[in-house]
């Protein structure tokens, strides 16, 4: 095998691990709220700006920074959700859509007009590690590790706990959960900040990798809720396994094309896979 | 048509053709792109009001802009006939996306999560193509000024054809709305199994205005390629110029002749007095405020300004109850 197509393809999983971390939150907001942020990558935009002014700039230790951010970004999650979700939570889908893609714009031009245009670098510089023939870079390593940890964490919390048991459960059947004493407020609410904490968490893995701007969103958003409707809208597992399509779609396709054709690539399987499976690949 | 909305709409008619001769120059340069943008976003609104929610036509608006620029450009073929060819791809597209999504019953936000996708597939097609399209750099058209290159040393000329294109856009959006497809496509998009069981061709409706809709977004894209005589892949293609066409629609009023117009003068107009009234010291503030207003707009009045305002005027005349202006409010189709 061709060392720079392996140096893809391992590329490419490292990139599926970040990518499947920003698909969980999404997903996990989808699948209990029934609701897309199309602001979600804005979101983890704003807590990769906590983490580079923390750090960067005022000089704190960079896993408090981190702390800091998931914090943050968790605290925006809970007000998208009270400010804008909820007032148009029995509205239309696609008007819920756009509520919080006018929440992108105010995101994106607020970040502009605090922090300008220019790109940001956290500075922080991970040598890669060596393997055999191979480098591998140990941010996208980390990244892929963390997001392993983060996904596994989210299923043992949906799956062990009381919460999380009333979680899945607003998810298969609002009416009745109401019924059953469960308050689906409450569970939308801790659902979103639960969502927003992953948003951050996904930020300060990106931020290793990544110089921060207004507009990061525009290159990682559209992919991740393609990433999301491929795995089924609302399945995690489906979309971690989507992440990993599509991230090799990317990886490999950037090896024999360019990188912009192989998002071009992975945007057109997406558009395909929607005719021939609408309801995603992992899709019930 | 009323005798008094006929006469209103002389008055403004004859309003818009002398603006030109009154006019300094940065008035007319917005003027011109009000009329265009206005024109993009009524073709947007031709899918948008019946349940159609695309949030791909920065797909077709691309498209539009870059055919005739780069036939121009590398084999020196006149607008007037790039232009065309510009929009027949574009409708070709539309049929490519729109065939298998209207069979398939890809509705919601299903439908415009795949045209987002084919706005990405035409953004990063135009940026992969670099050696053609100067990628991201864009591209400047080479400059002719004549009638054959479409470009003009003299903005109330561009001015002119603006206007006229845009009225063709407003009487195609009119015949739409006359016909009984309009009837159709409201069927469809409360209930389209319903509409189907009762011999509405819910394909052929639905294709209609969506090759109409990318056929009208690729002129626009055309017109504001040979105005500004330069091109960028981000201002005519991707998801924000795609979502900035549904906001300024639904901010206008999709379900109005002068709705999406409405729109592209609001959006426009506060645009510019933010960047004079905030300098370039702010860039983006303009934007910020924008996306509390688009925010407020989807919370609160759905279904636009020119809605609203003919929600109340409508209200002072026959003095509308509650029930009704409820039933406006929630205007935007189910799906």
């Amino acid at each position: 095998m061709d060392i720079f197509l392996l140096e893809a393809v391992v590329d490419g999983l490292l990139l599926g691990g970040v990518l499947a971390l920003l698909a969980l939150g999404l997903n996990l907001i989808f699948g209990v709220i029934d609701v897309v942020w199309i602001c979600y990558v804005e979101l983890v935009m704003c807590g990769m700006y906590t983490v580079y002014w923390l750090y960067a700039y005022f000089g704190v230790p960079f896993l408090l920074a981190c702390a800091a951010a998931i914090v943050v970004v968790a605290v925006l999650g809970l007000l998208v959700h009270r400010l804008i979700i909820e007032p148009v939570l029995s509205f239309a889908p696609i008007n819920q859509l756009l509520a919080t893609g006018g929440l992108l714009f105010f995101l994106q031009s607020f970040a502009t007009l605090l922090f300008s245009t220019d790109f940001r670098n956290v500075g922080i510089h991970l040598a890669p590690i060596e393997l055999g023939e191979i480098d591998v870079s140990k941010a996208r390593l980390l990244a892929f590790a963390i997001a392993l940890l983060g996904a596994g964490g989210l299923y043992l919390f949906l799956k062990r706990t009381y919460l999380g048991t009333a979680i899945r459960a607003i998810a298969e059947d609002r009416e009745i959960m109401g019924l059953m004493g469960v308050s689906p407020r409450r569970i939308y609410f801790i659902t979103s900040g639960i969502g927003g904490g992953l948003a951050g968490l996904a930020a300060c893995l990106l931020v290793l990798q990544y110089d921060v701007h207004p507009f990061i969103g525009n290159s990682f958003g559209p992919i991740t809720f393609m990433i999301c409707v491929l795995g089924g809208l609302g399945n995690m597992i489906g979309g971690f396994a989507a992440a990993f399509i599509m991230s090799q779609i990317i990886a490999v396709g950037g090896y024999y094309f360019s990188i912009e054709f192989s998002y071009v690539l992975a945007f057109l399987l997406f558009i395909v896979m929607m005719f021939v499976r609408p309801q995603g690949i992992f899709g019930r | 048509m009323s005798k008094s909305a006929l006469a209103g709409g002389v008055a403004g008619l004859i309003a818009l053709a002398i603006v030109p001769f009154v006019a300094a120059d940065y008035i007319l340069h917005i003027a011109i792109q009000i009329l265009i943008w206005g024109l993009i976003y009524t073709a947007w609104s031709l899918m948008g009001r019946f349940g159609l929610t695309s949030f791909g036509h920065g797909a077709f608006l691309g498209i539009g802009a870059y055919v005739p620029a780069l036939l121009w450009n590398y084999y020196g073929v006149t607008p007037w006939l790039g232009i065309p060819l510009g929009m027949a791809l574009a409708m070709l597209v539309a049929m490519l996306i729109g065939y298998p999504s209207f069979r398939l019953r890809v509705v919601g936000h299903y439908f415009a999560l795949v045209t987002m996708a084919l706005s990405q597939v035409v953004l990063l097609s135009l940026v992969a193509a670099r050696e053609v399209t100067g990628g991201s750099l864009g591209m400047t058209i080479n400059v002719v000024h004549s009638w054959l290159a479409l470009q003009f040393t003299q903005k109330s000329v561009f001015y002119g054809i603006a206007l006229v294109v845009w009225l063709a856009g407003l009487v195609v959006w009119w015949r739409v709305d006359l016909g009984i497809g309009r009837v159709a496509l409201e069927a469809i998009s409360e209930d389209e199994i319903a509409a189907a069981s009762s011999g509405i061709n819910v394909m052929r409706e639905k294709l209609r205005v969506t090759l109409i809709s990318a056929a009208l977004t690729a002129i626009g894209g055309s017109l504001l390629t040979q105005y500004i005589q330069y091109v960028n892949p981000d201002v005519v293609s991707g998801v924000p110029v795609s979502l900035q066409i549904v906001f300024a629609a639904i901010a206008g009023g999709m379900g109005t002749l002068l709705g999406p117009t409405v729109g592209a003068f609001f959006t426009i107009v506060l645009n510019e007095s933010l960047r004079i009234l905030f300098g370039t010291h702010f860039i983006g503030a303009a934007n910020t405020i924008y996306g509390i207003l688009l925010i407020l707009f989807i919370i609160f009045m759905p279904q636009g300004i020119v809605g609203l305002i003919e929600g109340i005027s409508a209200r002072a005349a026959h003095g509308v109850d509650e029930e009704e202006e409820a039933a406006a409010a929630q205007a935007m189709p189910e799906r």
